[in-house]
């Protein structure tokens, strides 16, 4: 029982605790959860003290047996992919209970449960490494967040958690195909030994094989990031979730997506993702410019920002399958940026639907003069969005280029189109909600922060200006293993495939060359 | 076969389980005599004593297993992990049943009689090695299932379920008794493991037409028992006109006990032909898998729902079969036993919901039941997430342990179909619980009144198996991987 086993348990018992709580006790089921919610996150900082840079394999192991036969095992780590991940989980978790503080009206035991319980299924599915337990986890923070969605949503929020359970779970079940398949092979689901096999060549799929499971894990990835043509559930979700829901979503749900491609997709199957690499890519950058140009003409706040995470998960896209090790450093960076850049915009968006009750930027109109410290908050917020150098995106977004741009450099061209169309649509969004005349109903509803409010959104525009400015308190750990990812990804390809630009032609053994790009 | 006309003790012993249940089955109708109109629960204690009993006497069964009677019947592993599950099956049923009879004003003696006949009849079908006995506890189990399913005789739908069971089910009989009789007169024998011997005999061996033919019929026969399409129009009507509780017992089982059957007389007896049936399998498997679930889709009321997916459940433990192996006959086993907690589970609060008369049984009468009663929507809930499959309950890891016994054997398509199947069933589970969680409450949960103790066992029992089996499956699946060696 280490350090990672206590965060898992910490929101699992929290979930019990909040069941027994009495449900007329409002209050102390907030403050419960609360807790909480908070010991997860204290004790998580303990993952990110005493995580080691210099070693770039799993940290904070826990391998114990679950199944005998078949073989499945409770095992859980840490690397530098994950590691940030999980404490994104436990960061974001406190604030979403303090945003839904007054939000929630309506049976908040469930709500805070639930919450509670996807935090679990979250951290447990950056933790696991067991691909039977990275499934279990997958699919288990669907169903709190079905819930969250669907009990607490805006008017269509029925449809729009059925199509987001339908959509996931559809895709999901591929990816258990595929699971099987390889224990069958393998006998064994712990990703290390899989990965070892591979490299020893003990365990070897044809390049059909490597192809169709590839797509099986890949649809799956996809549809959660989303990627382009599957990521029509997520503007529906995203508008009727609740605030804390949409931010969960948006901030983590959606990298389990990315981080799966990075984890699973690239190493076990190298030959298949460096041969559909350039087909993904164009996919991530239709998803760029398409999902910017669909924000721009949205009349609704929350379904603007849901367009521009497709659009930004883009750029994650693009930096993973563009296999350098910047785009890669860039991609896990701006997973971890849109992650608090995006939860920052829905928590926002959430205190002015608090006040007005409206979700349409028409009803809205000089904010900036009725709640100075609320719009200010939002400027730096769009800001940090929108890649203003010194704010965390514009880390993320320029390593992912730079990494783009040393595979081949038509696509960086393309994705920096998306850059561009980011400022336009969010200083437009500005200004129409901030500025000019400031109607009556604003006037009368909208005021400034509350200290509640204050106390979730300060830790968040805090964390963009620290990881913008200093930006070597995170990457050292993810550059470690990116780079041992991509190592993986140059072992046994059974196939000679010529990858986009890489100055080396890989061969079927271990490539000698790692691609050090600092 | 060494033939002693006098059974030893160690022979009872074996065959303790069935002795228990006939016993006490007569005993309650004499008791009906006696007693007349009082103490209506007295019937369901003493049924539910029976069955523990049963239980007990299944388990002690197993301390010295082997074969009883000339081997007509065995208590293997196999058959003590099917014995302890129909007999589980009738003591949830039976704490299902308490308030419902009450309800509706039913006779309770003769129906715990009719129970722990029919599963005395199951008792026997799954410990039994030889054709004969196969079919005289098919036909013990049905009847008494016949009668059950249209024991509310007031009730228009409850005969006509009764009375359409009655006739497919036994035309179903007579099929399978024409195969028997066929695969008497080409092998000489009824037992299986003569039959198997005899099959794979080499030039000796029967021609395989023939052999073809008794196994086609013996597989229409099971086919209908296990409810399997294209041999599964009288399902639906059946679950969705018999009282719940029965509808419960009967989608789970006798089901259970049939496809118990279906594995011994296919895995021992006619294994050698396995080339011949492999393909009808296989088709079965996916017929029904994708009846069922495309068909519950559309409908609206909550049994009929019920009744399609346990067709589609059908499928899913066909592709097991398909699978010819161990790993697919434990992961058989594993699924049924997983199966049988869910939709017992599911059933008892259909049974709960639904009021006198059974008026409630749409889906949209869910509505605000999370409201109403959120430790029943709760259950619900967990029934509901195991029939879908999601990850820590049973029937989770029952979906996949037959899909890893299907890829193992190659069945690559089937797998892929299979799972696909099960995302399109996501949708109809979940539009129970979107109204149930989603929706204001309706009439029906307006006037739901609280669980009583025995419905209230009747769900947590199973729910607690049912998160039993997805967390810790290691013992159960011990128990199933061992004894799916049948003897052959």
């Amino acid at each position: 029982m280490n350090l990672l086993d206590i965060v898992l348990a910490i929101p699992l018992v929290g979930f019990f605790a909040v069941l027994f709580v009495p449900r007329a006790a409002e209050r102390a089921i907030r403050i419960v959860a609360l807790l909480f919610s908070l010991a997860a996150f204290l004790a998580s900082l303990g993952l990110a003290f005493g995580y080691e840079t210099i070693r770039p394999g799993e940290q904070f192991v826990t391998d114990l047996i679950w199944v005998i036969s078949p073989n499945i095992h409770y095992h859980v780590s840490l690397d530098g992919l994950s590691l940030w991940l999980v404490i994104l989980s436990t960061f974001l978790t406190p604030i979403c209970v303090l945003i839904s503080w007054t939000y929630i009206q309506k049976r908040s035991k469930e709500f805070f449960a639930f919450l509670l319980l996807l935090e679990v299924g979250l951290t447990g599915v950056f933790a696991a490494r067991d691909l039977f337990l990275f499934y279990v986890f997958w699919e288990v923070s669907l169903v709190p967040m079905y819930f969250l969605i669907g009990i607490w949503g805006h008017d269509r929020r029925i449809y729009a958690a059925v199509k987001f359970f339908l959509y996931t779970f559809a895709a999901s079940v591929l990816m258990l195909t595929a699971i099987i398949f390889i224990y069958n092979r393998a006998q064994t689901f712990d990703y290390s030994s899989i990965l070892a096999m591979l490299g020893s060549g003990s365990l070897h799929f044809s390049y059909y094989e490597q192809m169709w499971l590839f797509l099986a894990f890949f649809v799956a990835f996809a549809v959660k990031v989303p990627i382009f043509p599957l990521h029509t559930w997520l503007p529906d979700a995203h508008v009727e979730a609740p605030t804390a829901g949409s931010v969960m979503l948006a901030s983590v749900m959606l990298k389990m997506g990315t981080y799966g491609l990075a984890r699973f997709c690239l190493p076990m199957f190298p030959g298949a993702a460096r041969a559909c690499a350039p087909w993904i890519v164009v996919l991530a950058i239709i998803g760029i410019i398409y999902g910017a140009l669909v924000a721009m003409v949205q009349p609704n706040m929350k379904k603007l920002v849901a367009y521009s995470s497709v659009s930004h998960l883009g750029f994650v896209v693009l930096g993973i399958f563009s296999f350098t090790q910047i785009g890669m450093d860039g991609a896990v960076y701006q997973m971890l940026n849109h992650g608090i850049s995006t939860g920052a915009l829905f928590v926002l968006v959430g205190y002015l639907y608090e006040r007005r009750h409206s979700l349409a930027i028409a009803d809205y109109g000089g904010v900036a003069k009725a709640a100075p410290w609320l719009s200010t908050a939002f400027m730096i917020t769009m800001l940090a969005s929108i890649g203003l150098p010194l704010l965390n995106n514009f880390v993320g977004e320029f390593l992912v280029l730079q990494g783009s741009a040393q595979a081949n450099f038509h696509w960086t061209i393309f994705a920096a189109i998306g850059v561009i169309l980011s400022a336009c649509y969010m200083l437009w969004l500005y200004q129409r909600v901030f500025y000019g005349e400031t109607p009556d109903e604003v006037r009368r509803h909208v005021f400034d922060l509350r200290p509640r409010e204050w106390a979730a959104i300060v830790p968040l525009i805090a964390m963009m200006i620290w990881m913008g400015v200093y930006s070597e308190s995170f990457l050292p750990a993810v550059r470690r293993t990116d780079a041992h990812i991509l190592d993986q990804t140059t072992v046994n390809v059974p196939v000679r495939v010529r990858a986009p630009a890489l100055p080396t032609t890989l061969a079927s053994t271990r490539a000698q060359v790692v691609i050090h790009a600092h | 076969m060494p033939i002693s006309l006098i059974p030893s003790s160690a022979e009872y012993l074996r065959f303790l389980p069935e002795i228990i249940l006939v016993v006490s089955g007569m005993l309650l109708m004499v008791l009906d005599v006696v007693l007349r109109k009082q103490a209506r629960e007295i019937y369901g204690h003493l049924s539910l004593v029976a069955l523990v009993a049963a239980l007990a006497g299944a388990v002690y069964a197993y301390s010295s297993p082997g074969p009883a009677f000339s081997g007509m019947i065995v208590a293997d592993g196999f058959a003590t992990f099917f014995r302890v599950l129909v007999i589980g099956v009738g003591i949830l049923t039976v704490l299902s049943s308490y308030r419902y009879l009450n309800r509706e004003g039913a006779e309770p003696a003769e129906y715990h009689a009719l129970l722990l006949l029919s599963i005395a009849g199951q008792c026997v079908m799954v410990s039994s090695s030889e054709l004969i006995m196969i079919f005289i506890g098919l036909e013990i189990s049905s009847i008494s299932s016949y009668v059950l399913a249209g024991y509310l005789r007031d009730d228009k739908r409850a005969n006509e379920a009764a009375l359409k069971y009655f006739l497919l089910g036994s035309f179903a009989t007579a099929f399978f008794l024409y195969g028997v009789a066929v695969i008497y007169g080409l092998t000489g024998s009824t037992y299986l493991a003569a039959i198997r011997v005899s099959l794979r005999g080499g030039n000796m061996a029967p021609a395989p037409m023939f052999a073809g033919v008794a196994m086609a019929l013996m597989f229409v026969g099971l086919g209908f028992k296990v409810s399997a399409a294209p041999f599964q129009i009288w399902a639906p009507d059946v679950y969705q006109g018999a009282p719940a509780p029965v509808s419960a017992f009967l989608t789970t089982g006798p089901k259970a006990a049939a496809f118990a059957i279906f594995l011994r007389i296919f895995m021992t007896a006619f294994q050698p032909l396995v080339a011949d049936w492999y393909w009808w399998l296989w088709g079965a498997a996916l017929l029904s898998m994708t009846i069922g679930n495309f068909a519950a889709l559309t409908q609206s009321n909550v049994k009929r729902l019920l009744g399609y997916s346990s067709v589609a459940h059908a499928g899913y433990v066909l592709v097991a079969l398909t699978a010819q192996s161990h790993v697919g006959t434990a992961a058989a086993m594993f699924y049924l036993a997983a199966y049988a907690f869910m939709n017992i589970g599911a059933f008892a609060v259909v049974a709960h919901l639904s009021g006198k008369g059974e008026r409630f049984l749409a889906v949209d009468d869910f509505a605000g039941l999370a409201v109403k009663q959120p430790a029943t929507a709760a259950l619900l809930t967990i029934f509901l997430l195991s029939l879908i499959g999601v990850p820590l309950t049973g029937g989770f890891f029952g979906k996949f342990y037959i899909f890893r016994a299907a890829l193992g054997s190659h069945l690559i398509w089937l797998t892929v179909l299979g799972l696909l199947n099960s995302a399109v069933a996501a949708y109809y589970y979940l539009r129970i619980l979107v109204v149930m969680y989603f929706r204001d409450p309706s009439e029906a949960t307006a006037q739901i009144e609280p669980l009583p103790a025995g419905l209230r066992a009747a769900l947590v029992i199973p729910a607690l198996g049912t998160l039993f089996l997805g967390i810790f499956p290691n013992w159960v699946l011990g128990f199933a991987d061992k004894s799916s060696m049948l003897a052959k």
